[in-house]
């Protein structure tokens, strides 16, 4: 399709000509028919079923549109297509609509309602892109519209739909103004938005729509800080900005004590002056000892502490946002830390190296010494491109001081003989601002810029008399000799602003250089007419003041000068030669002023002084677009004066609500001791409050296996210790905000869980994440080390619940079929139980078959009872690897990868009813997300030949934060394949696989000990194996044999009169094979270990794990 | 706060124009245009040019102008920023970030802007979140979408842009589970005709090739994390436990990635790896001139130093070089006036040389200043400052990474020959006169 159509466009008609130009009709190539027939091949495309055809079209058109080509022709063509089940047709119709509907606002009107159906689409991610694409479209009609769509997404479950609303805020705001009122309402909502991934967009939109009302920012200022290191780094640009414009309202100035000072040094002088006035005295005293004391508001130190990390990213924006921030708000002593970082950014593109260092260059002039030891990162390559080499002599000029002028001036010698010109003119102008500035090196400066003058490039030499004027400005007197040596140049140099310079010189000091003066206007009378206007002035200039100092000598050529100047072509010439005429010549009809001719023409002038461009700059907030075009721009806001007073800082705090945990800061030290006591009871959860830990905290808490929670133990104990070791008062407030938060939602876990759904990582959000981690540790019994009984019990006892259940029901269906099997499976099941009561107690293991039918009338809930007991024993003894192998969970899922869907799941042991070859998996929901999942169930199993998979029934619906575990069979063929199958909610499909530890293969049987020993004989030679061990330090009993090989394999006891051996025996669950394992004690803790087993595979793998678990 | 954006070419051409906001007639580009005539070179193009009601914030990349117009007042460095961002998005995707490739991509070039900027504010800026929503462009996936008509749209729904690591994707998985880690140091430095360090310090960045499966929780130690004097992250390194433990711990973007840069304390003194005897003259008369440069290893930590380079800048009345070189090639372009000499691997025993003469534009006068050398090398398996990684741990999968660290020195902005006066010497501005 695209092969032969190379046409010119005969509307764009750009340059470029020859280039394929897509979406235009072969066939048309007349003039005059071009119009009506062109992209009739593209309609016909976009009208045609086949989404390939329109895909083809939308990409011809797409092009068109980026090359700026007008394809507003097809709008209604391409407007059809708008809810086109194709993605990519989509996109680009979108894409072509958001940048021709303002053209065709009837037309666009015809796509509004697809996507008003968009807004209310199950998925997120669809309501946000109808959001996104309905705000961009600009016309006017559908205001009201868009208004609606914005206030309903803001209050959205979805975190990110939220954001899209907040990015809507400023297009509408855009389109009609008039909605300011109501938009402010949806950006203060927005504002007290808990998620990362808001905050940066609602923040812009506050900066567009209502920058002045800073009020707005007061109750979410701590929470802004406190999100800041997690916001995404274009976000934490507008947030840094709009911060430092809040503290300068809010804060005092930190280093109001140094300036203050000084003024009371002053002060104290006039007082001792005049002892009269006692009172005024009195009243500066007292506001001077109100004052004095400053100490800064803690939140002013909580931005000025969060902010600071962020010198560290690699986005140049947000170092630079940092920096201002620093420069405009820290104390004197503070600013210092941000040196470094801006040195830091001098090593990237040289557009960034451009803006900063302009900043660095209005950030010298204030405070030198904080750039001073990085001196010679600013020092000049020859391969910079001339504008940076500009930037950064003027760094190294505002750098200089007495101790390291004699470097510079090494340094800015080297740059004299560069081959770029202008950087040679900066140069010297540079030396002769340090030679302003640095009185000792004036006369160093002044000769070697004379020895300038003798340079071979004129342009060298003219710049060097420019500069050598201005100095010779500050002592005259010494210098004659240099102005003679300037009259001298006059023949030479051609560049006017040095002649110009040169006669202004020797016009000002004719007295000192009497002879050459009048010399000098002579030559110059001759050459008058081709000069250029600033030389023809000073030429007038020379010739007046010559003639009122010398007058016998030049009045004739003055005279001529004058008159050669009343014809010149320039109106200017002409006005001042006849005005000097007037004044100095005297006529009869001069006037007054004539006699004071000498006085106007000779006065004292005073020194000009060399400044830097960049002083006084920073009164524009540094980093902006307005500092670095040192004029106001556009919508650009001041940043405010620091005020006298402090605004009450107590407009910054936010109560606790009941139902949300929100900031609050407690007064009563009785509160903050109560407080105190509960730390350690969370002081392992303390770490994950610091923003960068609990990113992680999210992602790990699913997965985390014993073997790395020490892990992220380790990360929350140094947080906790920095945070410990600031010993501001503010901080314990902080921390104590954070527990009692912590508390709240401790009170209400459903809440928390609720909650949790939100997929950012906003900080209360976190540590109410922090909570649902807690439970679930607790749930798993891993060796996690917190413990929280009352959450734990509950969430097991609901377990132990729902396991009674299944044992009921297989109760009732195969009551006949497996009584032994079952028998033996809850007696193994009681031991664990009761091992762990007896481990308590520290009972001394006695495990025989008639203990354990006791332990059957159990309750279900003192069997909870137990579990809960269970987890407490882990954590005295952490490093006992998996206790209670019933309990072991595996991660189906990810929480993450899942979408807020966590799955896991554990081999129960229980027989499954519905099929005694298959083996029980149970299966643990939760629902992360803020909306309900639903339709949760199993699709297209892959599986190994043979093995077969019973699906638990579909579950309907999961509501937000809830959780609920089912029951699926599967057959492994008695191998260790893992099985594949999809789980599949209403919106998304996840692969997934279990692989069954060999251990849970098998099901217990009952054996007495001649049985085993009968079957133990049947099962030799190749079908046992045997190997020899040395028990681990911690199994050195029988009854931590047992609990061990049980945690491995699902086996039962057989009891046994020897007290040195341990056997146990069970069958694989889908072919019933005999398994039977010995652990035979001996002296010195060695032992033997054998499996007989007729599947060897098995065998071996079996006898693998349980070593590995005996040897620990 | 972007409000449009047009690329152009070194020619001056518009090729493509996205407008995020109302659509800006591109005849403001002409204030660009202007400017840049004024500014003679690319380089000198001043990065923010005011015209009567917009603002145009550009940079100059890969032979393209990014011409971005702003209206209203917005950070500088934001929108530079993000103007790199968005060439490096084009490298990413295309290879390189040329003309060529983004005319022939264009469609993806403009489905990438169009979700990278929301209304003129940064939405989606991580390669990975953009690349599940556009699939980039290869040989094979054109060559079938051109057959199927099926499209580099992301089928489903980006999950990234929900998630609190929005620059992991989800479900990621590998059969090769694998982390490389390359640390490449670069040393820039200025010496003196004599061989003498004016100044010198070593830059250094960690680039990462992460391909593993799941969610993993990596950490990266160092032996001697002290040598590290500033140091900047990627936005997934937990900067806490950096200031608390210096261990890199993060969990990683898939793919290729820069997960750090740092810079080496000034206090260390820096190894210059090669060192330069040079002799450039020109003689008052006969408008010609001499050249002679040899190049030897000075402290190369017993490592061969490779892929030496060495540019010179020559003045501009140098017309042509008749030079011969005893090892690597030389060329000289009179247009730019810049000698090349690639000489390749450093040869301890016999010396690279480069010796001849340089014909001058007759009559001109004399270069005042010698011109002085850049010199590229590479020396693999060494990092200058003795930075060394200790060891590499992950967490939260439970599958055995393969794991590789390689370290490179290279030379950064790396010169010698600048005359410096001597304190000696009586100086123009020598303070004892």
């Amino acid at each position: 399709m695209s092969s032969s159509s190379a046409f010119n466009d005969e509307k764009g008609g750009s340059s470029s000509v020859g280039e394929p130009e897509y979406g235009h009709d072969p066939a048309s190539g007349g003039i005059f028919s071009s119009d009506y027939k062109r992209h009739d091949d593209l309609k016909e495309m976009l009208d045609s079923n086949k989404d390939s055809l329109k895909l083809e079209a939308m990409k011809r058109i797409v092009a068109m549109v980026a090359r700026g080509k007008n394809a507003s022709d097809l709008f209604p063509a391409v407007v059809k297509n708008v809810a086109c089940k194709n993605i990519e047709v989509k996109k680009l119709v979108y894409v072509y609509l958001v940048r021709y509907a303002e053209e065709q606002q009837d037309l666009a009107l015809l796509s509004i309602s697809t996507f008003q159906r968009g807004l209310k689409d199950p998925n997120q991610l669809i309501r946000a892109s109808a959001l996104r694409v309905l705000s961009s479209i600009r016309v006017t009609i559908i205001v009201p519209i868009m208004m609606l769509a914005i206030k309903e997404a803001a209050s959205d479950m979805s975190p990110y739909v939220r954001k899209t609303a907040a990015h809507a805020i400023p297009k509408l705001y855009s389109l009609d103004p008039e909605q300011k009122d109501q938009l402010i309402e949806v950006i203060e909502k927005l504002l007290a938005d808990k998620t990362t991934l808001v905050a940066g967009s609602v923040v812009m939109a506050f900066e567009e729509v209502c920058p002045e009302r800073i009020e707005l920012i007061h109750k979410n200022y701590r929470k802004l800080c406190n999100l800041l290191i997690d916001v995404e780094e274009w976000g934490q640009v507008v947030i840094i900005n709009m911060l430092t414009r809040y503290a300068r309202t809010q804060f005092l100035n930190p280093n109001i004590n140094e300036s203050l000072l000084e003024e009371g040094g002053e002060k104290e002088f006039y007082a001792s002056d005049d002892d009269e006035d006692d009172e005024e005295k009195k009243a500066e005293a007292a506001a001077l000892a109100k004052r004095k004391p400053y100490v800064m508001d803690p939140d002013h130190r909580l931005l000025l502490r969060n902010t600071k990390p962020l010198l560290q990213s690699r986005n140049a924006a947000v170092v630079m946002a940092v920096a201002q921030l620093y420069f405009h708000l820290a104390p004197k002593a503070e600013v210092g830390v941000i040196a470094k970082a801006l040195v830091r950014l001098l090593r990237s593109h040289s557009e960034v190296q451009y803006v900063v260092l302009q900043n660095v260059a209005t950030m010298t002039i204030k405070r030198r010494g904080m750039f001073e030891p990085h001196l010679k990162s600013f020092y000049i390559r020859s391969t910079d491109p001339t504008q940076i080499k500009i930037l950064k002599l003027e760094v190294l000029t505002n750098l200089a001081s007495e101790t390291n002028i004699s470097t510079i001036l090494r340094e800015f010698q080297t740059y004299i003989k560069s081959m770029d010109k202008d950087f040679v003119a900066a140069t010297i102008e540079a030396i002769g601002r340090c030679a302003t500035n640095i009185g000792e090196v004036r006369d160093t400066c002044l000769n070697g810029l004379v020895q300038l003058l003798s340079n071979r490039d004129e342009l060298v030499v003219a710049e060097s008399v420019v500069v050598i004027k201005k100095l010779l400005q500050m002592q005259p007197e010494q210098h004659s000799e240099i102005i003679k040596h300037m009259a001298k140049l006059i023949d030479n140099i051609q560049v006017p602003m040095a002649r110009a310079s040169i006669l202004w010189l020797i016009g000002e000091y004719c007295e000192h250089v009497p002879k050459i003066a009048p010399d000098v206007l002579r030559k110059m009378a001759k050459t008058f007419t081709n000069e250029e206007d600033i030389v023809k002035l000073q030429i007038l200039n020379l010739a007046a003041k010559l003639y009122l100092t010398n007058s016998k000598q030049t009045k004739l050529l003055t005279q001529y000068v004058l008159n050669l100047a009343k014809y010149d072509q320039n109106y200017d010439i002409r006005d001042r030669a006849r005005f000097i005429r007037q004044l100095i010549v005297p006529t009869d009809k001069s006037g007054a002023l004539s006699k004071y001719a000498k006085k106007l023409f000779l006065a004292l002038k005073p020194a000009p002084v060399l400044e830097s461009p960049f002083k006084d700059r920073d009164h524009f907030q540094l980093g902006s677009l307005s500092h670095l075009l040192n004029t106001k721009a556009g919508g650009y806001q001041e940043l405010p004066e620091w005020p006298d007073s402090a605004p009450d800082p107590s407009v910054r705090n936010v109560e606790v609500k009941d139902s949300v945990p929100e900031w609050s800061k407690c007064t009563s030290r009785k509160e903050r001791k109560e407080k105190k006591v509960e730390k350690p009871f969370y002081s392992d959860s303390e770490g994950e409050s610091g923003p960068t830990e609990s990113a992680d905290s999210e992602s790990d808490s699913g997965s985390r296996s014993e073997s790395d929670s020490e892990q992220t133990g380790s990360g929350s104990e140094s947080e906790e210790s920095v945070e410990e070791s600031q010993s501001e008062e503010e901080e314990d407030e902080e921390e104590e905000k954070m527990k009692k938060k912590k508390k709240v939602d401790k009170s209400q876990p459903k809440k928390s869980e609720s909650a949790e759904s939100d997929q950012s990582s906003g900080e209360e959000q976190k540590k109410e994440r922090k909570g649902v981690k807690q439970r679930r540790s607790g749930s798993e019994s891993e060796s996690e080390e917190e413990s929280e009984s009352e959450s734990s019990e509950s969430e097991s006892g609901s377990e132990e619940d729902s396991e009674s259940d299944t044992d009921t029901r297989k109760k009732k269906k195969t009551p006949a079929s497996k009584p032994t099997a079952k028998d033996t499976k809850k007696e193994s099941k009681k031991e664990t139980k009761e091992i762990s009561l007896l481990d308590l107690d520290d009972f001394a293991p006695t495990s025989s078959p008639q203990v354990t039918p006791v332990n059957n009338f159990l309750s279900s809930s003192l069997a909870s009872d137990l579990e809960g007991l269970s987890l407490t024993d882990t954590v005295l003894a952490p490093t006992t690897i998996a206790p209670s192998a019933s309990v072991r969970m595996y991660e189906l899922l990810h929480r993450i990868t899942g979408e807020g869907l966590g799955v896991e799941y554990c081999f129960n042991r229980q027989a499954f009813s519905p099929d005694p070859h298959m083996v029980a998996v149970q299966i643990h929901f939760t629902n992360n997300t803020s909306c309900e999942t639903k339709n949760l169930h199993i699709e297209e199993p892959k599986l190994q030949s043979g093995m077969r998979i019973k699906e638990f029934p579909e579950i309907d619906m999961l509501p937000a934060g809830e959780s609920v575990s089912v029951v699926m069979g599967i057959d492994f063929c008695d191998s260790t394949q893992a099985a594949n199958f999809q789980l599949c909610t209403h919106t998304r499909k996840f692969f997934v696989s279990i692989q069954p530890p060999v251990g849970e293969l098998m099901t217990p049987i009952f054996l007495t000990e001649n049985e085993f020993k009968k079957e133990q004989g049947q099962l030799m030679g190749m079908n046992e194996i045997s190997d020899k061990l040395t028990l681990g330090e911690k199994c050195q009993n029988d009854h931590s044999i047992i609990e061990r090989v049980n945690a491995t394999a699902n086996l039962g006891r057989v009891p046994c009169g020897s007290d040195k051996d341990c056997r146990f025996a069970g069958k694989t669950v889908s072919s019933g094979s005999l398994v039977l394992v010995t652990v035979a004690r001996k002296e010195g803790g060695g032992a033997q270990l054998t499996v007989n087993c007729e599947k060897m595979v098995i065998g071996t793998m079996l006898m693998k794990d349980i070593l590995h678990a005996l040897m620990q | 706060m972007i409000h449009s954006l047009f690329l152009i070419n070194n020619a001056g051409d518009i090729f493509l124009e996205k407008h995020w906001k109302s659509v800006i007639s591109r005849s403001v580009c002409d204030y660009f245009f202007e400017a840049q005539e004024k500014a003679m070179e690319p380089d000198n193009v001043p990065p923010v040019i005011r015209t009567p009601h917009h603002y145009l914030i550009n940079i100059y990349r890969d032979k393209i102008f990014f011409v971005s117009v702003i209206q209203t007042e917005v950070p500088p460095l934001f929108v530079i920023e993000f103007l790199h961002r968005v060439a490096e998005m084009f490298q990413d995707y295309f290879g390189d970030c040329s003309e060529v490739a983004i005319k022939d991509n264009v469609v993806i070039v403009y489905e990438l802007l169009e979700e990278m900027l929301d209304n003129g504010f940064p939405l989606a800026t991580e390669s990975n979140i953009l690349k599940e929503l556009i699939k980039p462009p290869t040989i094979l996936r054109s060559m079938v979408n051109s057959i199927t008509g099926s499209s580099n749209v992301g089928e489903t729904l980006p999950t990234g842009q929900l998630s609190t690591v929005p620059w992991r994707r989800a479900g990621v998985k590998y059969t090769n589970n694998e982390a490389y880690f390359d640390v490449v140091e670069e040393i820039d430095a200025i010496l003196d005709k004599s061989g003498t360090t004016v100044f010198a310090e070593i830059q250094g960045v960690i680039d990462a090739c992460v391909k593993l499966s799941g969610m993993p929780d990596l950490t990266l130690s160092f032996m001697n994390p002290r040598l590290l004097d500033d140091v900047s992250f990627h936005p997934c390194v937990r900067f806490k436990r950096w200031e608390s433990e210096r261990v890199l711990s993060f969990i990683p973007p898939d793919g290729n990635f820069r997960l750090m840069s740092y810079h080496v304390n000034a206090q260390n003194l820096v190894a210059i790896p090669v060192y330069v005897r040079q002799n450039i003259s020109f003689f008052e008369s006969g408008s010609s001139g001499r050249l002679d440069i040899t190049l030897g290893p000075k402290q190369t930590m017993g490592k061969t130093v490779e892929c030496v380079v060495v540019t010179v800048h020559m003045p501009k009345v140098v017309l042509n070089a008749n030079l011969t070189a005893t090892q690597g090639n030389y060329t000289y372009d009179p247009v730019t006036k810049i000698l090349v000499w690639d000489i390749g691997k450093l040869n301890q025993q016999k010396l690279p040389n480069l010796k001849g003469s340089l014909s001058l534009q007759s009559g001109a006068p004399k270069p005042e200043e010698n011109p002085s050398l850049n010199i590229d090398l590479k020396i693999q398996q060494l990092a200058i400052s003795g930075l060394k990684v200790n060891r590499l741990d992950m967490y939260g999968e439970k599958y055995k990474p393969f794991k590789g660290v390689k370290y490179v020195t290279k030379a950064g902005k790396f010169q010698t020959g600048k005359v410096v006066p001597k304190q000696s010497s009586r100086l123009l501005f020598d303070k004892t006169k």
